[in-house]
């Protein structure tokens, strides 16, 4: 008997030895990762490196075309997106009831969170670089990466309207207001700090991708910032891929170095949706 | 008596009219998600249908040589699904055990404090572009694995598919977690009052309890891993072959996506068309799995 | 004396296939306190509800009979908007609003399109004054409403249906969630605002019913037991079920 609860905890204890290294494994990966890189590009990574243009020799090779290009092509995207995602998930949490309409949307919508990204590329290609004629520009990828996004930031913002306790409601049309008032009054700007936690993860997501963009023609040698939302771009995500589609080992080098700012940039975008959430959350006690 | 007091006054009438106008402003907003997806449908299939007006279906779907550019031109699509399926195994092979561990540990035996760290991390983890991980194979992992394994080549299944394994650990992780928190705590306190160890609630309650979100999970992680992109066009090679040996190099369907719209191939050619036949097999093949998966969740879900 | 302010003829309630509310016929004076109460689940608080039309926002709810506030049926043709600015509502929990204790009493009237600064700053110590909570608040008007005490939150939120100058103020148990000593305060806030507007409780403690109303309506499973002034219900009822109630024992 003794020995039978014996041989129980040792299971026990292997499992859970097992799991935990399941959990180390991830972060030892991550760790891994980082080091590579900082390793790598570290050496590389200098004030030249972020005011230059990009360069057929490594040496000289900066990435200032695409650091400029990603800012404008996110700000366009979230100008985009934030609204319309934003919009869509008002109306289906405050207006579209338990209406066929409604359901649909949100089942589309799902489905729409689990397409490749690239696929969303190719209807960028077709529908804004060709379609519309906006041609290989900063506004064709940044209507390309805002449908990307939009199914998640429409999901993470309905999860902050749906948080909105019910008593604020009630509180409100007791007074006699109407919905639209209530919404502008009180929910909305209670929902507002998750709204925008759930937005910065899905932006950042946007200036991580490279395959829709490649698809809606943001390749190539771009030696150049753009100085309109019609200009020809590049940006992190590609010029990254391109330096590691050489197979110089200086390049190699080069995209590390590249590989830190973008990563920088997405650290940052997680610090600031954090501390939100957290802010958010001291207020709500 | 009083007069009618509740007459209209303009201002309330402005409120309705705003009401009903900003009504139909967030409706015109949520049917841009619809439009995306009838766009994406009605692209692919018009596109495809000028891609199949010059090789036939059967060629595309049984044809075993991918060579749309050189002469002569084969457009059997197999090696492409070869290379993405293989890869795909062998990344599911890595994250669909190390994932959902990774969730028994978080969800079953992780201290709060513990979680409180370990969330974020997977979060980071989960936030890497997928460009990042595709440096990682080709700087790292294929190097390492060359000295081990002599025979790799540069450009390899194996490297990709440890690559994106690692990409969506903290997908099954975090979604077989959230399954494993569906499950009561009093079913875990009743095993634990009868003198289980953890291990057997794990096994014997919770993994079971929550299994339909943990087959959901591993679903939308194999659909994941067929979709993923710039790993596999970075260190996957560019080779499309039908084979089993994790060795050597292919090409993915997303491979070759990326590498023909990196060239410069004339719009209109039948080459060109050949991106969206094979977005067109990639899409109703990561839409099946996604579909699938709910069906599961909705079919097998247990209510507590 | 008084005149009569809700008139609440055959007023049936289905929450789907749940009768709610049975058969309720029922007088509310103006400028009186009518109490209501009863055993949990009895209805009192769906009733309330319909008083101001919030039972409009719950999903396969359907009302039968009328109910006529100033010799009006508030369920034909007439504006839930204006219904409400005339019917305030005070809730079980204390709800401010995530902002200022100003912008929490203001927050109707700008509403309701009033703007002028001085007239708002009027209408939040006014109100204010009436709920009794002025001296208290006085000197912290941009604070945080949630750094309030529970019972100095109710006593905003009163404040905050005054502000809109409602004729009738609904009480949904505003003091179940509260301490002895707040509750005290509200039940002397309601025995003044009786002066000026028709005040309806809902209340699970009997006691207040006693202390505070001038009529009392005892609830049971959606009907309406017996309904009378406070005093002869609770002297003389002529309901052995209301007699059982208030005796204690049920409920």
């Amino acid at each position: 008997m003794n020995s039978y609860i014996q041989k129980k905890k040792r299971v026990d204890a292997l499992f859970k030895y097992i799991v935990m290294f399941c959990v180390a494994f991830g972060i030892l990966m991550l760790v891994l990762l980082l080091l590579q890189i900082f390793s790598q590009g570290l050496q590389k990574l200098n004030w030249s490196f972020l005011t230059s243009f990009p360069s057929r020799m490594a040496s000289k090779a900066g990435i200032k075309s695409a650091l400029v290009g990603s800012v404008w092509l996110i700000s366009t995207t979230i100008i985009i997106a934030l609204p319309i995602g934003v919009g869509t998930a008002i109306y289906l949490e405050e207006f579209g009831g338990k209406g066929k309409m409604a359901h649909w949307i949100q089942v589309n919508i799902s489905n729409l969170a689990g397409v490749p990204s690239i696929v969303y590329g190719m209807l960028g290609l077709a529908v804004f670089v060709r379609g519309a004629g906006f041609g290989r520009s900063v506004l064709a990828g940044g209507f390309t990466l805002a449908l990307l996004i939009l199914p998640v930031i429409v999901v993470t913002s309905q999860e902050a309207l749906k948080s909105v306790p019910k008593s604020l409601y009630q509180g409100s049309l007791a007074l006699g207001l109407t919905r639209l008032q209530t919404l502008k009054g009180v929910v909305i700007p209670y929902a507002m700090p998750s709204i925008l936690t759930g937005s910065i993860l899905a932006i950042s997501r946007a200036l991580g991708e490279a395959a829709p963009l490649i698809m809606v023609g943001a390749v190539g040698y771009v030696a150049f910032t753009p100085e309109s939302i019609m200009d020809q771009y590049t940006a992190l995500p590609i010029q990254i891929f391109n330096w590691t589609s050489r197979p110089q080992k200086e390049f190699q080098e080069v995209a590390a170095a590249g590989i830190i700012v973008l990563m920088t940039l997405l650290l940052s975008f997680n610090g600031l949706a954090i501390f939100l959430r957290n802010k958010f959350q001291q207020r709500a006690e | 008596m009083k007069v009618k007091q509740q007459q209209k006054t303009k201002r309330d009438k402005q409120l309705e009219v705003s009401e009903k106008v900003v009504k139909g402003i967030l409706l015109l907003f949520s049917t841009v998600t619809i439009l995306t997806t009838v766009g994406i449908v009605t692209l692919l299939l018009l596109e495809s249908y000028n891609f199949f007006k010059h090789v036939s279906i059967i060629e595309f779907l049984t044809g075993k040589t991918w060579a749309p550019v050189l002469k002569p031109e084969h457009f059997g699509v197999l090696p492409l699904v070869n290379g993405t399926l293989l890869i795909a195994f062998f990344a599911c092979l890595i994250a669909i055990p190390i994932g959902l561990g990774a969730a028994i540990y978080m969800s079953e035996y992780a201290h709060k404090k513990v979680r409180a760290v370990l969330k974020p991390i997977l979060e980071i983890l989960a936030g890497v572009p997928s460009i990042v991980y595709g440096y990682f194979a080709l700087t790292a992992i294929s190097p390492i694995l060359r000295v081990l394994l002599p025979d790799l080549e540069v450009f390899n299944v194996l490297s990709a598919s440890i690559a994106l394994g690692i990409m969506i650990i903290p997908m099954v992780a975090s979604l077989s977690e959230d399954a494993m928190n569906a499950v009561p705590d009093a079913m875990r306190k009743g095993a634990l009052a009868l003198g289980s160890t953890t291990f057997e609630v794990s096994t014997k309650v919770v993994v079971p309890g929550a299994l339909s979100g943990i087959i959901a999970s591993f679903v939308l992680a194999i659909s994941r891993a067929i979709g993923e992109t710039m790993i596999v066009a970075i260190a996957a090679g560019a080779t499309p072959k039908i084979t089993l040996n994790p060795l050597t190099s292919v090409q993915t369907m997303t491979g070759y996506m990326v590498s023909i719209s990196m060239g410069d191939i004339p719009h209109g050619s039948t080459a060109y068309y050949t991106v969206f036949a094979v977005g067109l097999l990639l899409f109703l093949m990561t839409f099946a799995l996604n579909i699938f998966a709910r069906f599961i969740v909705k079919r097998f879900r247990r209510e507590y | 004396m008084n005149t009569t302010k809700f008139e609440i003829q055959k007023l049936n309630l289905f929450y789907g296939d749940m009768h709610a509310l049975k058969d309720v016929n029922m007088t509310i004076k103006d400028k009186s306190i009518t109490a209501l109460i009863g055993p949990s689940g009895c209805g009192k608080s769906t009733f309330i509800r319909t008083l101001n039309r919030m039972n409009d926002l719950i999903e396969n709810v359907k009302i039968t009979g009328s109910v006529h506030l100033d010799e009006q049926d508030i369920y034909k043709d007439y504006d839930v908007i204006h219904l409400r600015k005339k019917v305030g509502m005070v809730f079980q929990k204390p709800n401010p609003f995530p902002m200022s204790i100003y912008d929490n009493v203001a927050y109707g009237p700008r509403a309701h399109g009033i703007k002028q600064r001085t007239q708002l700053d009027e209408i939040v110590e006014h109100s204010l004054k009436q709920a009794a909570i002025w001296d208290e608040v006085k000197d912290r008007l941009k604070a945080n409403a949630f750094g309030l005490s529970g019972g100095q939150q109710q006593r905003l939120c009163i404040a905050r249906a005054l502000a809109i100058s409602p004729e009738v103020v609904l009480m949904d148990e505003p003091t179940s969630a509260l301490d002895p000593i707040s509750t005290a305060k509200i039940e002397e806030l309601a025995g003044e605002l009786k002066k000026e507007y028709t005040i309806v409780i809902v209340t699970h403690n009997m006691q207040q019913a006693g202390r505070i109303s001038d009529q009392t309506a005892f609830f049971l499973n959606g009907e309406v037991v017996e309904f009378d002034n406070t005093v002869q219900l609770f002297n003389t009822p002529r309901d052995s079920r209301t007699e059982n109630y208030i005796t204690g024992r049920f409920g």
